[in-house]
């Protein structure tokens, strides 16, 4: 029996910060102190503090170490788990307390958290099914095949009022029943998981395979007995190798325990999952171009109707879920409709998984209830702005969606408030922005992704996004006309209407957003030829304040340009036609006498 | 895969998941684990206490240790820490008296006082 269990985050942030390597020293460090048949070292999935990475959890005590190195692991080896003294230095820093260590659950960035679809990510081993079981794992499985028929199954999960969490908000129990009822006579139907997140910023659901891949897998064989299919897809990015090993290991676990493959728990129903790998095109993580892809075809979509609960994967009845609904689906069934029901909003309902990048403190992942303000989950979640820098304003929904300026920080975020205020849920990316951030070049980064990743199918999306983003590069030069602003604004209406996907039709999104709230940087940009947020390069101008220079040539030894010239102890010069705008100046300058326009 | 089996298999993993579960209600035992504890084999103590929890399937108690407690000379010092009650110091403890101490005290709810300070 192990008294002390010492979790590990095995998720992709820490681990790119050199968990494995604190995984292996701590294994051995254990071993030399001859502790091995008393504390137990699991690697667990992401716990959400991405930006403390690696973190080290000991229970039962549940002491949070962050940024732990390997130089650090004799240490807390010797002097906590042999001898039982926390070593503070290396902890947490906001759970030390003047009476001791207090638990995590009362910090800031977890009090106000409600973890459903993230419950398992950061407590089990994902790689061990045991461990999925003894948490309750397969209980809901087990639940629907003996004491539901599937009508019941989709009843419950339309009363849930659980909605798409990928980003459109169809009610998924909608989808489910389309897909049982809607073709009568069908030989064969279909269940696929979408496990494309291609969003910049969004790894929510990455942080769900990796941390409880079972919970996909158990939910995605929910569905196939609600609208009576018997195979699955999943179809996850080959950019999330650590995902794709443990939904391998999941899965060759779940057959081999019978919960996937014939005749699961004695009855007739029978459901087995197969993976298949993207190759990282943002656009099949549109449903129809994923089916596609699956097939074995150029992912590119096709136009619907049909929609696929009539044809969908090979020409049959199907339904396709994102991982985040997935992961709510098995604590619906046997926690019930109105539990679920009772969090969050009137028209969204449960929890969302947010991931929170950009200009925060606490980047990393959060999951809570639907409603929630963006002030609650930026300022008291997200620790605030660092560098005492002002918020301007946040972005969801990646490429098709937009920002919520300042003015909107206090209203719930749910599906049709954020549609009302022109942002979009979106699959939960969170890119926090502040005083520095230029939201011309905001607009112009998304456009620039969604010009690489337009598969080329039509033309508004092929052709048009191309045109908005020489539009708006002219404009971060400086050589744009209010027209310019115009014109762009029409094409981004003509892109919305006529596109034949989601891709297309969304990707206007972001400027349009910054055009609604940010209008007067655009016009900044043409009119007075000026950055506000001294971003974009060509419309700045670097300068030496004589006053202040000290003549140390610093700066015109840093230069790469060699265009800073002047004489030892007398002000220097930047010749502005040599200057390559790179800021490297500023950043040694003692004196703050370089200054950007 | 019957539902019987996976049930076991639940419930041989409870105790294995609900050690990462923080319960502000759960009993604590806390086991000195300083210099002067791991001489006098506070070690034996400790696992005797975390096995006999484990084998007797006692819920809502967290074995854990702590640092030299100052008696150095009653070494090894257990402490029980119960939710609304006193806390309770056994002290000169070895493995056989851990498991009386689990058996009266852990299940029977009553402190075996000869063992007290």
């Amino acid at each position: 029996m192990y008294r002390s269990h010492v979790l590990i985050c095995g998720g992709t942030g820490c681990t790119s910060s050199g968990s494995a390597a604190i995984e292996k020293a701590l294994v051995s460090e254990i071993e030399k102190n001859g502790l091995k048949e008393e504390v137990q070292v699991v690697k667990t999935g992401c716990f959400g503090l991405c930006a403390l990475g690696p973190i080290m959890i000991v229970y039962p005590e549940g002491t949070f170490y962050s940024m732990v190195k390997v130089e650090d692991i004799p240490e807390i080896v010797e002097e906590h788990l042999l001898k039982g003294r926390v070593v503070t230095r290396l902890v947490y820093q906001e759970t030390v307390t003047d009476n001791g260590i207090k638990s995590l659950q009362d910090t800031a960035f977890y009090k106000k958290q409600n973890r459903v679809a993230l419950r398992n990510c950061g407590v089990i081993n994902p790689e061990n099914i045991d461990e999925y079981i003894g948490e309750g794992g397969y209980q809901a499985l087990a639940k629907v095949l003996t004491e539901m028929s599937p009508d019941d199954v989709i009843q419950t999960i339309l009363d849930s009022g659980l909605r798409g969490r990928g980003g459109g908000g169809f009610p998924t129990g909608m989808k489910w029943k389309l897909a049982r009822n809607i073709v009568k006579d069908a030989d064969q139907k279909y269940v696929c998981c979408n496990a494309d997140e291609g969003d910049p910023g969004a790894f929510m659901d990455r942080s769900v395979l990796e941390g409880d891949p079972h919970v996909v897998l158990e939910a995605m064989a929910i569905a196939g007995y609600a609208i009576g299919a018997t195979q699955g897809y999943i179809y996850v990015r080959a950019e999330y190798p650590i995902a794709v090993e443990r939904l391998e290991i999941a899965i060759k676990q779940a057959r081999e325990y019978g919960l996937l493959g014939n005749n699961i728990f004695g009855t007739d129903f029978s459901f087995d999952i197969g993976l298949r790998l993207g190759a990282g095109a943002f656009v099949c993580g549109e449903e129809t171009a994923l089916m596609t892809s699956i097939e074995g075809n150029r992912g590119e979509p096709r136009p619907r109707p049909p929609f696929p609960a009539e044809k969908g994967l090979f020409q049959k009845p199907t339904i396709l879920n994102n991982v985040e609904t997935y992961a709510n689906i098995p604590q619906i069934i046997l926690n019930g409709s109105d539990w679920f029901a009772s969090m969050g909003t009137e028209k969204s309902k449960g929890t969302k998984v947010f991931a929170l990048g950009g200009k925060i403190h606490n980047t990393g992942l959060v999951e809570v209830p639907m409603g929630t303000t963006l002030r609650t989950v930026i300022e008291e979640i997200g620790g605030g702005i660092p560098n005492g820098k002002k918020f301007k304003a946040a972005q969801t929904g990646g490429p098709s969606g937009g920002c919520i300026p300042a003015e909107h920080m206090d209203i719930p975020i749910d599906y049709d408030n954020l549609i009302s205020i022109g942002s979009m849920m979106g699959s939960g990316g969170l890119i926090v922005m502040d005083e520095d951030n230029c939201m011309v070049d905001i607009a112009k980064f998304f456009l620039e992704f969604t010009v690489d990743e337009s598969c080329g199918k039509c033309t508004p999306c092929r052709i048009g996004t191309k045109r908005m983003y020489e539009m708006l590069d002219k404009i971060t030069r400086g050589q744009g006309t209010l027209e310019d602003i115009d014109k762009l604004e029409e094409l981004c209406y003509y892109i919305k209407q006529n596109s034949l996907c989601g891709l297309g039709q969304t990707a206007p999104n972001p400027v349009l957003s910054t055009l609604r709230y940010f209008r007067d940087e655009y016009v900044a940009h043409v009119v007075d030829k000026k950055c506000p947020a001294g971003v974009c390069k060509h419309l700045l101008s670097f300068e030496i304040d004589p006053e202040k220079c000290k003549g140390c040539t610093l700066c015109s030894r840093v230069c790469p340009a060699g265009a800073i010239s002047g004489a030892v102890k007398t002000p220097h010069v930047i010749d502005k036609d040599k200057c390559l705008k790179c800021g490297a100046c500023i950043e040694k300058c003692k004196f703050g006498a370089i200054s950007k326009k | 895969m019957k539902i019987e089996e996976l049930n076991a298999i639940r419930d041989k993993m409870k105790n294995q998941v609900t050690l990462r579960a923080e319960d502000p209600d759960s009993t604590k035992v806390l086991v000195a684990m300083g210099t002067c504890g791991i001489a006098a084999g506070a070690r034996d103590v400790l696992t005797a206490f975390a096995d006999g929890v484990a084998e007797n399937n006692i819920e809502k108690v967290m074995v854990s240790q702590t640092g030299c407690i100052g008696n150095c000379q009653l070494e090894p010092i257990v402490e029980i820490l119960e939710k609304g009650k006193d806390k309770v110091t056994y002290v000169n403890m070895n493995a056989d008296k851990a498991k009386e101490v689990i058996e009266k005290h852990l299940i029977g709810g009553q402190v075996v006082s000869e063992y007290t300070i």
